[in-house]
């Protein structure tokens, strides 16, 4: 609400009246200029957190640059005893199994959001829009008990053999499956983040596909198209930049989790060589070892916070540019 | 022109395979949902007894104990972050929506916020860790709420600003037509409008704090101990849960269980009790 004028008393107004409502014009005038002030003073703190976050783990992180510089970002080492520290296992692991994640998540998101805004009958769309949020509201923690206990005995035993029996002997791609199947590693950290973003992504394709103006869905099933065909062909492309900036959401979110990959990924600072193979993600190796840290080995933490939090940020910004698109477009 | 069987069916086929799948999608997010929630009473309320609230948490390898210093601690924690983010929240949502609207200012602090919403949890956790636990020497309780606040605050300033904007103009300017300033139209009027909604957002702050646990891992750090002092490492219900659901100890597993049963009940509860109290708004 944007009101320009001051609505409180304007000064050639209150001067007509009487001395004692001047007083009260002016009081409130300043008045008002103070509240302004307040509540500026206060949304710009979240600013100022952001500028602080960037600056301080920047700073800290600083030895960790100066003494590796930019190869710190690709060097395949973690080694603490000798001070030997590159980001590259860590990046690996967080982009492997974001990547997983978002490979499954994806099409489970878009077929959930076509059946809340498509098929299913309308008393029914609440409720299950709020069961599928729940799923959201479920603390991370769980998530990786759930992952560690429940689903890995069950992964290793119904997913890695049989898989490692199928595929681990063919050419080319058969090294994906080698490995222990004990249940933890790269592919099992990305199952389970796949259904922790899942409601993210699909909240926002749920979104995007109702500001489909109806006259669209409705010329073409008037055409005769199948629902399949209307969301595929009007829908979608419709709404094509929202959808992209909802898994950018989910692939920010996928990124930046911690500790439900801590849980499954299995903590191993060696470079995966397959996708059973257990890694380390950058939040997990902070979680792990930030606690214990010190000296040196801090100032490395700090600088795979910082890398995490850069690369978090430009997947964020992009997905939030492409929402704000797509929700402008809704006025069309 | 002949009508083309083939393609009619195939497309009829094509549209039973998509709805089916994502009909399928569907069921597999509510198994999952119920699967979690099931696994977690089939193991969690076996510790849920007197013992978990009155008892704190026992040292390793020894039986019984339970959770008292861990639940006192996050309720704690959890408190002074709503008192501290509650009132920042408001007042920064307050200015987006009444004062900033279209301004740079304000678009910057929207964007911002938004991505403060996704922004990785454990990150933040450094963050505090270097201002507020480097600098002092020691982790503190006070340095796990200060975490917390930088979760909370976005999400109060974003529900705030969005409920506020739903107050129709009209109440905004038949206040100003009584010759009210800003500031007294914004809290007296349009803030008491959006009340249930505001507090929607509140709800929705506590329900996402409550089961951080990343932010508190070097922040509040943990205690073995009952403590209520803020001012030195404080035990906390997720920090608790993640250090002896990953010990070999069996009675340190089953406590992590109970532990978690609690949060995620507490965390539903407040999700629902949020979405009760904004449509009870809506529909009145």
């Amino acid at each position: 609400m944007n009101l320009d004028t001051p609505m409180s008393a304007t000064p050639d107004r209150a001067e007509t009246g009487s001395p004692q409502m001047i007083q009260i014009a002016r009081r409130q005038q300043i008045q008002d200029a103070i509240f302004h002030r307040l509540t500026q003073g206060f949304s710009l703190l979240v600013l100022l957190a952001l500028m602080g976050i960037i600056v301080s783990l920047f700073i800290n992180a600083w030895p960790t640059f100066q003494k590796f510089g930019v190869q710190f970002i690709w060097h395949v080492e973690w080694d603490i005893i000798n001070e030997d520290f590159g980001a590259a296992i860590a990046i690996v692991g967080t982009l492997a199994s974001a990547a997983i994640a978002l490979l499954i998540a994806v099409p489970l998101a878009f077929g959930i959001a076509l059946f809340l805004t498509e098929t299913c009958p309308v008393w029914l769309r609440r409720p299950l829009g709020t069961a599928i949020e729940l799923l959201a509201a479920v603390p991370s923690i769980i998530y990786g008990m759930f992952g560690l206990f429940v689903f890995a005995p069950l992964f290793a035993d119904y997913m890695q053999v049989p898989l490692q029996k199928v595929l681990g002997g063919l050419p080319l791609v058969g090294f994906l499956f080698g490995g222990a199947t004990n249940g933890l590693g790269i592919m099992a950290a990305g199952i389970i983040l796949a259904f922790m973003v899942l409601p993210f992504i699909a909240s926002v394709m749920r979104d995007v596909f109702e500001i489909v103006p109806p006259i669209l869905r409705e010329s073409a099933y008037g055409l005769g198209c199948t629902t399949w065909e209307v969301v595929r062909r009007v829908v979608l492309p419709y709404t094509q930049k929202g959808v992209v900036g909802g898994v950018m959401l989910g692939l920010g979110r996928a990124l930046g989790e911690t500790m439900a990959v801590t849980f499954v990924i299995g903590n191993a600072n060696r470079m995966p060589t397959s996708l059973f193979s257990p890694g380390t993600s950058i939040a997990s190796t902070l979680a792990n070892e930030f606690a214990e840290a010190a000296d040196f080995h801090l100032s490395t933490l700090f600088a795979l916070g910082f890398l995490l939090f850069v690369i978090t940020f430009v997947v964020l910004t992009a997905a939030k540019i492409m929402i704000n698109r797509a929700e402008k477009a809704k006025g069309i | 022109m002949d009508f083309n069987h083939q393609l009619y069916r195939r497309r009829q086929r094509a549209n039973a395979v998509g709805l089916t799948l994502s009909m399928g999608a569907m069921v597999l997010g509510l198994v999952v949902l119920l699967w979690i929630l099931v696994v977690l009473f089939k193991n969690g309320l076996s510790a849920v007894d007197w013992n978990m609230f009155s008892q704190d948490t026992p040292a390793p390898g020894t039986e019984g104990g339970g959770l008292r210093n861990a639940i006192v601690g996050s309720l704690m924690m959890v408190g002074l972050t709503v008192l501290v983010a509650t009132p920042i929240g408001i007042l920064a949502g307050v200015y987006l929506s009444e004062y900033g609207d279209e301004s740079k200012t304000a678009s910057l602090t929207r964007f911002v916020t938004d991505i403060m919403l996704s922004a990785p949890s454990i990150v933040l956790g450094l963050f505090v860790y270097a201002i507020a636990v480097a600098t002092v020497g020691n982790f503190s309780g006070y340095a796990g709420s200060l975490a917390l606040s930088l979760i909370a605050v976005p999400v109060v300033v974003r529900t705030t600003e969005n409920m506020l904007r739903l107050v129709p103009g009209s109440l905004r300017e038949a206040a100003f037509a009584l010759g009210a300033p800003r500031w007294k139209v914004a809290t007296m009027v349009t803030l008491r409008a959006a009340k249930s909604g505001v507090i929607t957002g509140v709800l929705l702050a506590i329900a996402r704090i409550s089961g951080e646990t990343a932010p508190l891992l070097f922040t509040a750090l943990n205690n073995q101990f009952f403590s209520t002092d803020m001012g030195t490492p404080m035990a906390n219900l997720p920090v608790v849960i993640f250090q002896f659901a990953m010990s070999p100890y069996d009675n340190w597993i089953r406590l992590a269980w109970g532990g978690a049963l609690l949060i995620t009940l507490a965390v539903l509860v407040l999700n629902i009790l949020a979405r009760v109290v904004f449509r009870e708004k809506v529909a009145r």
